[in-house]
């Protein structure tokens, strides 16, 4: 089973369709959306790349939803550190939706069956369950994926070697599941495995949250992959994603260096001066679609995110493939891994 | 006990009920202590109460009681009072 399907150009005429009707959906429902699109003279798009998209920032400043009150079921938040935070708005059905949707992208890696997990986090960021961090939900939300999970690091934030151990004695033998926020993970596993001798050649390993430190410590993507190789973690998977497109991320594929787009979603790479999109190999700003968003206008977004397509209908799977370079300068510094900065 | 009696007994555990609660009508998403954290520790509990291995698709639907009963069938382990 898997979410990686299409490709590029029947993906693309699939999405123009359901994205298309979420822009009237979305202008029906959507007030301030409704203006926004008026304002900026809306026609209807006649290509993905054509359809009108907001800047992700908005959902800071503005409370942009599609639902009434009465039906908001949860309200997500960003995690931002300069106080700003998104917010996003979900009803019932696009709650259900994002966990399914995120459920089979994930499991197009994993597997239906649920593995023996290592968190490579602290149990205590979970401690108040009624404000979980973005790190926290993350980190929750991926917990469904596996089963029998212990906590690579104690409640004060110091490796556990000893749990790790344990962990690997039992179920070292047989796939098992690692997930954890890029930065920590080589901190705090890497290292560790490295200097004990650790064996985690079964490992499937998941990881997000940025590059931004790694690269201060001049530690390139390749390079993470190649030293993770080194201490047998041969299997592992990068993601990109956002709160404001919950639900959906884009997953790196199993021979590394690119991110793919699951079947319901897709980038367009932009210059940040004209806007227009531009061909593969040559870097701009990330925009994301999904058809996930239907409770808030979050289907059509021009990220802060510097990336480059590296081709198309040319990888592990179907559609385009891209990486994720870094902030756009000057943007908000903001991302999942950042909040370690206040834990650390 | 019975099979029934030990599912309600999983989720009163699981969600930190009251031994008489009634939960046979549970939903997810209508219930304030069945949240994804307490989710977690209901699968937990359902795996370890009737010795299977739930898959993740099942994980994610376990949507009530109800869904508990009728996904446990495929399993092997029929719920009848």
């Amino acid at each position: 089973m898997s979410v990686f399907t299409l490709p590029q150009a029947a993906k693309e005429e699939a999405l123009l369709k359901e994205l298309s009707a979420l822009v009237e959906h979305h202008r029906e429902h959507c007030e301030p959306y409704d203006r926004i699109l008026a304002a900026s003279g809306y026609e209807p798009a006649t290509s993905v790349a054509g359809l009108p998209w907001l800047p992700v920032r908005l959902f800071k400043n503005l409370e942009l939803k599609s639902i009434p009150d009465d039906e908001v079921f949860k309200v997500l938040t960003s995690s931002g550190t300069t106080g700003e935070v998104s917010k996003i708005y979900l009803d019932k059905a696009a709650a259900a939706t994002q966990t399914k949707q995120l459920g089979a992208t994930v499991q197009s890696v994993l597997g239906p069956k649920r593995l023996p997990m290592l968190l490579v986090d602290t149990k205590a960021m979970l401690k108040d369950r009624r404000s979980f961090s973005a790190r926290g939900a993350g980190v929750l939300g991926m917990a469904t994926f596996g089963r029998d999970h212990v906590w690579a690091l104690d409640g004060e934030g110091h490796v556990d070697v000893d749990a790790i151990r344990e962990f690997l004695a039992k179920h070292g033998g047989e796939p098992f599941l690692i997930f954890g926020f890029t930065y920590m993970v080589w901190l705090h596993l890497y290292e560790v495995a490295l200097a004990q001798g650790l064996d985690l050649s079964n490992g499937i390993l998941i990881h997000s949250g940025g590059w931004k430190k790694l690269i201060d410590q001049a530690v390139s993507p390749d390079e993470f992959r190649t030293r993770l190789a080194g201490v047998g973690l041969t299997r592992t998977h990068n993601f990109y994603g956002m709160v404001e497109q919950i639900g959906t991320i884009f997953l790196e594929g199993p021979s590394g260096g690119s991110l793919y787009c699951p079947d319901f979603a897709d980038v367009v790479i932009r210059d940040p001066e004209t806007w227009e999109e531009l061909p593969p190999g040559k870097p701009g700003l990330i925009e994301v679609v999904s058809t996930l968003p239907t409770s808030y206008p979050g289907h059509v977004l021009l990220t802060e995110d510097l990336g480059v397509v590296h081709g198309i209908d040319d990888g592990d799977w179907p559609g385009k493939r891209f990486s994720v370079l870094g902030r756009l300068p000057r943007a908000e510094a903001r991302g999942c891994s950042d909040t370690y900065k206040e834990a650390a | 006990m019975t099979e029934l009696q030990r599912l309600r007994d999983a989720f009163r555990t699981a969600l930190d009920l009251p031994a008489d609660a009634p939960v046979d009508d549970l939903r997810y998403q209508d219930n304030e202590k069945w949240d994804s954290l307490a989710h977690m520790s209901l699968i937990a509990a359902i795996e370890d109460e009737f010795g299977v291995m739930i898959d993740t698709d099942d994980v994610i639907n376990m949507s009530s009681f109800a869904e508990a009963v009728r996904i446990l069938g495929k399993y092997g382990v029929t719920i009848d009072g």
